[in-house]
């Protein structure tokens, strides 16, 4: 943790622009995730412009939508569902994947074969139709999208992650542990996992992409976030009718999905760098 | 007196801002050798390839002046160096495994040199190069050419590489380690052959290595670098019998093993502490007692309390297996492994914690054995806290005693592994294995990643500790001068199977199974000349003999097997008193063949 | 070994190992079909009930249930699922209430041409532009493909879709916002109402498929062996092309088999917005509509391309390498 956390300053120190500029764009996404209702100006629900589609303007920085309501302060909600679904959701698959990949690595035999399997067969279905069926099986609630997201990138993870396992498991630290006569769960937890820290922290920030991406194209497409909540993605595909005047309603939802996934690219990248430039 | 063929002058070379080569100045008349000698981080390797111009990422060329015959290199461009570049100087890398393209046939890369300088058409490039594999003594040279480098062995591809760099006669060769990687028996036929068909292209050579005893064959002339500082250079015989610089005097020291005394004799009144029946091991499914893929065959031994083994043989001849086995991480398939009087459990499960911890295993690289994760305390703590349920302060005591024990600072116990030195890191590895208080020691080529004089020092560090401590010691190693001076007994092994074993004194007799004296011969000498005459008339007498899991292994390299005996039946155990070997020829015969 | 039999070793060495993958795949194709039938058919619950709504009796679900066969085992209706499947013919749409397979065959076409005009484009521009990139690494060039891929592949297809028509539609007029395919279009109409659609697309696609084939050659370029043709006096193109590239053919190739698999997801945003009609916006509506036949069949023809995708590579990975082919 202390490793991530060096990495981090050394980035604010020396890093490249790009990404300092990443770390900005998440934190400003992070911190509008948690704060937006605080901030927004007027009622997320509220019909507060007479006009539809309003331009940008001193009363409505961003616009109104096609009822009428404030970009804004319906873009600060919206981000509210996207970020912590999104995190939630990577965080979700990054430790189920993980802990599985572990007792893979270091069980090994059968287990480790049968795993290996399940997770090739799932990875084998593309995200997004994978996504679909599942909506088409079970609906779209909350709690059900987090899932959804959750399951359909846990096989990637797993893969990584016991890439990594595997290749620690045959280091000559675990021998040892393993010939002093330490148990599976002191050699996975203390020996194994302390070395993956960093890369799966990495991993999970690219499924975070991954998982805003794939849950504002299920909205965008109405099978994602349900009325009467709103993610990025529903805020877009409401407003697609504001498209042939080039409304702030369609255009602001999406460019704050891009910064958010462009800045967390660009954040990941430029500590990995860091680290390999060490 | 004309101009030296090469010469350097001021090489400083920078990475980092720092100077990793430091105003070096030498130079090699024409057709001759000379060594750039010293341990990982000396510069020696940066210094041979600035004499292609070439620099490694992040390092460059800031100062000197290098000239090779009328060529000022450190004036040429890019396109200049080019042209130079494996036509008049070529080069030789350690580990021809990897410099060698997987993806392309051998022959399309050995004449790559004369097809890219213009210098031959394909079909003449093709018959020099047959030539040369000739010259260098590969099997088949007709046809090798046309495989892959995953096919071939170490050996035959460190000498294809030769071929390669010598295709263009260049006038200038560079050896960067080329036998390094090599076993021991088949660097004494690399090292013939280079230094054969250097002498016969006549160029002048730059041969670069760690190891004094290989130099003292190669070069005419040695520079000793540390550091990135040159400490001396001159004629090899003056520097090696009359070295004049304290390092060089240290390094000369740190190659000669120093004989250690024999453990008093406590034998015979006390029980073995460890004793090894008939152990068969490998991978695979086992069936009859057998793996799919034998590592270990038959390997019996005894280990008195406190004594010392030395397990001797080359890559592949199972010795780390052995430890493994010994250890449990590997279960034997057939045989028995008794210790303390009880019969271990051939696997992990089912050892008890008490057997856990009296024997400790000891490996290699420390690099790995190390968790990169944890810090030295928490290293030192576990074994600790897992075998005698210290905590707190105690065992923080404890860990101090230890980091005094392998005299290491103890202001060192908060840091994390990852920035210590490798001699540090083995010696935390060492006393990882002391804090179990152990009764046997499992070394597993403890010694081998480390520079010589650090090397040196943790075997003068094992041997205090062993004989403080009261602690046995399974010492395995591919150097079988260091074995024969640190251990109480020595076993060697060759594919899998003892082929001799006994005591110090009963193996100073001289009368050796055919390996051991392969073995025993293939050890450079620190004085010239030794190449020249060592292990003559050692060609297999009985060529192209049938390899079979019951006949002698070493058949088919042996110098003095007998047709009709040795590739029939299964050689037979000789016993004297306190040795023991495997082979058709009895003691007499032995002590004849050591005559001949 | 003589240099005479080295192919026929290398052929018998190699059918094997081709076997071994081919099976694998088939194994996992079936695996993945049983997945995909128990989570649309199975765990759902009663599509019988859900079909005749809240109002019908019992006895009308009962009917309904013995007609779509849902009193069987579900082991027997999985088999017949499969071997409906195999044979091509997926049922009926409950929706549509037309075969799936002619809904399906109106469909496949258009999506075949769309993955195949952007793989015309990206897969061409994309390994130019990882191999610039590549040789050029830590340069300026390098950085800033670095920097605009990384940034392309996290931009939301949407985005780039509705900038695109936005542009090209609505301000500059050149290009339709709407795809209209139908049979009698002409080769002039059909490329242009494909264009946006095969540009969204093709952005997409060929950054993430650039940057791995960045780091495919990349990695190769820091082995020791490029180090050593480099001191023989091979100059750094021929390096490239005659050391690396042979090395790097595997990688390559898989990286664009995975990116080229992106491009059945990426449809699916992009033909719903731009109307095309393929089968992934199909898709999109049978999971509206619920209708499950449709859409077990749409994921299965996905899932069955990914796979061959994959396999593909691996077949091309293991003829480029001598290690796999002559062992």
């Amino acid at each position: 943790m202390s490793r991530w956390g060096g990495t981090l300053r050394a980035l604010l120190r020396s890093g490249p622009l790009s990404g300092r500029i990443g770390l900005a764009l998440v934190l400003f996404w992070f911190a509008a995730a948690v704060a937006g209702p605080w901030l927004a100006p007027h009622p997320v629900g509220a019909f507060v412009d007479r006009d539809v589609f309003g331009p940008m303007s001193a009363r409505f920085w961003l616009g109104s939508d096609y009822l009428g309501r404030d970009v804004l302060s319906r873009l600060l909600w919206g981000a509210r569902y996207t970020v912590l679904l999104a995190l939630g959701a990577a965080l979700l698959a990054g430790s189920c994947g993980t802990a599985l990949a572990l007792t893979a690595a270091v069980r090994g035999g059968w287990i480790d074969e049968a795993l290996a399997r399940a997770m090739d067969t799932l990875i084998s279905i593309p995200s997004k139709i994978f996504a679909l069926v599942l909506v088409a099986a079970f609906g779209s609630s909350l709690p059900l999208l987090l899932l959804i997201s959750s399951v359909i990138y846990i096989p990637g993870n797993f893969r990584i992650a016991r890439a990594l396992a595997t290749n620690l498991v045959g280091m000559d630290f675990v021998a040892v542990a393993r010939a002093r006569g330490e148990g599976a769960v002191h050699i996975a937890l203390r020996e194994v996992l302390p070395n993956m820290v960093q890369p799966l922290l990495a991993d999970m920030g690219l499924r975070f992409v991954f998982i805003v991406l794939l849950l504002s194209g299920l909205s965008f497409l109405g099978l994602g976030v349900q009325p009467p909540y709103a993610d990025l993605g529903s805020l877009v595909r409401e407003n697609i009718s504001g498209l042939t005047e080039g409304a702030p309603a369609i255009i602001m939802p999406a460019l704050a999905i891009a910064t958010l996934t462009v800045g967390a690219n660009l954040l990941i990248d430029a500590l990995g760098a860091g680290k390999g430039r060490r | 007196m004309t101009a030296p063929h090469i010469e350097v002058s001021g090489l400083t070379i920078e990475a980092g801002g720092r100077a990793i080569v430091n105003d070096v100045s030498f130079a090699i008349p024409r057709g001759q050798v000379t060594a750039l000698i010293g341990e990982s981080g000396s510069g020696k390797t940066t210094t041979a390839l600035a004499l292609m111009g070439h620099t490694r990422p992040g390092a460059r060329i800031s100062g000197g002046m290098i000239r090779i015959g009328d060529t000022r290199i450190d004036q040429l461009g890019e396109a200049g160096l080019t042209a130079l570049r494996g036509r008049r100087v070529s080069y030789i890398a350690q580990s021809a495994a990897a410099a060698f393209n997987p993806s392309r046939t051998i022959m399309a890369q050995v004449i790559e040199p004369l097809l890219v300088h213009g210098l031959a058409g394909r079909k003449e490039a093709e018959v020099k190069a047959i030539a040369l594999f000739r010259a260098l003594a590969l099997p088949s040279p007709e046809s090798i050419g046309a495989r892959y480098p995953h096919q071939l062995s170490g050996g035959q591809l460190q000498r294809l590489m030769a071929a390669m760099a010598l295709i263009t006669d260049p006038e200038l060769v560079i050896l960067d380690e080329p036998t390094t990687a090599l076993d021991v028996t088949t660097q004494v036929d690399v090292l013939k052959l280079f230094k054969a068909a250097i002498a016969k292209s006549g160029a002048s050579a730059i041969y670069v290595s760690h190891d004094l005893a290989v130099v003292a064959q190669m070069a005419d002339r040695i520079a000793v670098l540390r550091y990135g500082v040159l400490h001396e250079e001159g004629p090899a015989r003056t520097v090696l019998e009359t070295p004049r610089d304290h390092y060089t005097r240290t390094l000369i020291a740190a190659a000669r093993p120093v004989e250690r005394p024999v453990a008093p004799e406590t034998a015979g009144a006390s029980a073995p502490l460890l004793s090894v029946e008939g152990v068969t091991a490998g991978y695979g499914a086992v069936r009859d007692g057998v793996p799919a893929v034998p590592v270990l065959r038959d390997v019996s031994f005894v280990l008195a309390p406190g004594a010392t083994l030395g397990v001797i043989g080359e890559s592949g001849s199972g010795k780390s297996t052995l430890a493994r086995v010994i250890a449990g991480l590997l279960p034997r398939a057939e045989g028995s492994v008794h210790f303390g009087g009880v019969g271990l459990p051939a696997g992990l499960k089912g050892r008890s914690r008490e057997q856990f911890r009296r024997v400790q295993l000891v490996f290699q690289n420390a690099d790995t054995a190390l968790n990169p994760a944890h810090s030295v305390a928490t290293i030192l703590s576990r074994p600790l806290a897992f075998y005698h349920g210290l905590k707190g302060a105690a065992a923080r005591a404890r860990v101090e005693e230890l980091l005094d024990l392998i005299h290491l600072p103890r202001d060192i116990a908060g840091r994390p592994v990852r920035g210590l030195s490798g001699g540090q890191k083995q010696r935390i590895n060492l006393a990882r294995a002391l804090a179990a208080g152990p009764d046997l020691l499992l070394c597993d080529e403890v010694t081998s990643a480390l520079d010589t004089v650090v090397g040196a020092a943790i075997l003068e560090l094992i041997d205090d500790l062993r004989r403080r401590l009261g602690i046995a010691t399974v010492f395995i190693s591919h150097d079988i001068s260091t074995v024969r001076a640190f251990c109480d007994q020595v076993l060697v092994l060759y594919g899998g199977r003892v082929v001799e074993q006994g005591s110090r004194e009963g193996f100073a007799s001289g009368r050796h199974h055919p390996y051991t004296r392969l073995l025993m011969d293939s050890v450079p000498e620190m004085h010239p000349g030794w190449l020249e005459h060592t292990g003559e008339g050692r060609a297999p007498a009985l060529p192209g003999a049938p390899v079979g899991e019951e006949l002698c292994r070493f058949l088919p390299r042996c110098p003095v097997a007998i047709a009709g005996r040795c590739d029939r039946t299964p050689a037979p155990l000789h016993r004297e008193r306190d040795r023991q070997w495997l082979c058709h020829h009895d003691a007499a015969a032995l002590a004849m063949k050591e005559t001949v | 070994m003589s240099a005479a039999s080295a192919p026929r070793t290398m052929l018998s060495g190699l059918l094997p190992l081709l076997g071994k993958r081919v099976a694998s795949a088939l194994l996992t194709l079936l695996l993945v079909s049983a997945v995909i039938f128990t989570v649309s058919g199975l765990l759902p619950g009663d599509a019988a009930q859900e079909t005749l709504g809240q109002s019908a009796t019992p006895e009308q679900v009962a009917a309904l249930r013995h007609e779509i066969g849902l009193d069987r085992p579900a082991l027997a209706r999985y088999a017949d699922w499969l071997a409906g499947m195999v044979r091509g013919d997926p049922g009926t749409s409950m929706v549509a209430n037309m075969p799936v397979r002619e809904i399906i065959a109106q469909r496949l076409p258009n999506s075949l041409m769309l993955a195949g005009f952007t793989a015309l484009i990206s897969v061409p521009l994309a390994l130019a532009i990882g191999i610039a990139s590549a040789v050029n690494r830590g340069g300026k060039l390098d950085r800033a493909l670095n920097i605009m891929t990384l940034s392309m592949v996290a931009v939301p297809e949407f985005l780039v879709a509705t900038l695109g028509v936005l542009v090209f539609s609505v301000k500059l007029l050149w290009l339709p916002s709407i795809a209209l395919v139908s049979d009698t279009s002409t080769w002039g109409e059909l490329i242009r109402s494909s264009t946006l659609p095969v540009l969204t697309l093709t952005v997409v696609v060929t950054a993430q498929m650039a940057r791995m084939t960045r780091a495919a050659v990349a990695d190769q370029l820091d082995r020791p062996y490029v180090e050593m043709a480099q001191l023989k006096g091979v100059r750094f193109s021929r390096v490239v092309l005659a050391h690396v590239m042979p090395n790097a053919l595997g990688p390559i190739v898989n990286a664009v088999a995975l990116s080229l698999s992106y491009l059945m997801g990426g449809a699916i945003i992009v033909e719903t917005i731009f109307s095309f009609p393929g089968l992934a916006s199909l898709m999109v509506n049978a999971v509206t509509s619920r209708d499950m036949p449709l859409l077990q069949a749409c994921a299965m023809i996905f899932c069955t391309a990914y796979l061959l995708l994959v396999l593909t590579a691996d077949v091309v990975a293991i003829m480029a390498n001598p290690r796999l082919r002559a062992q």
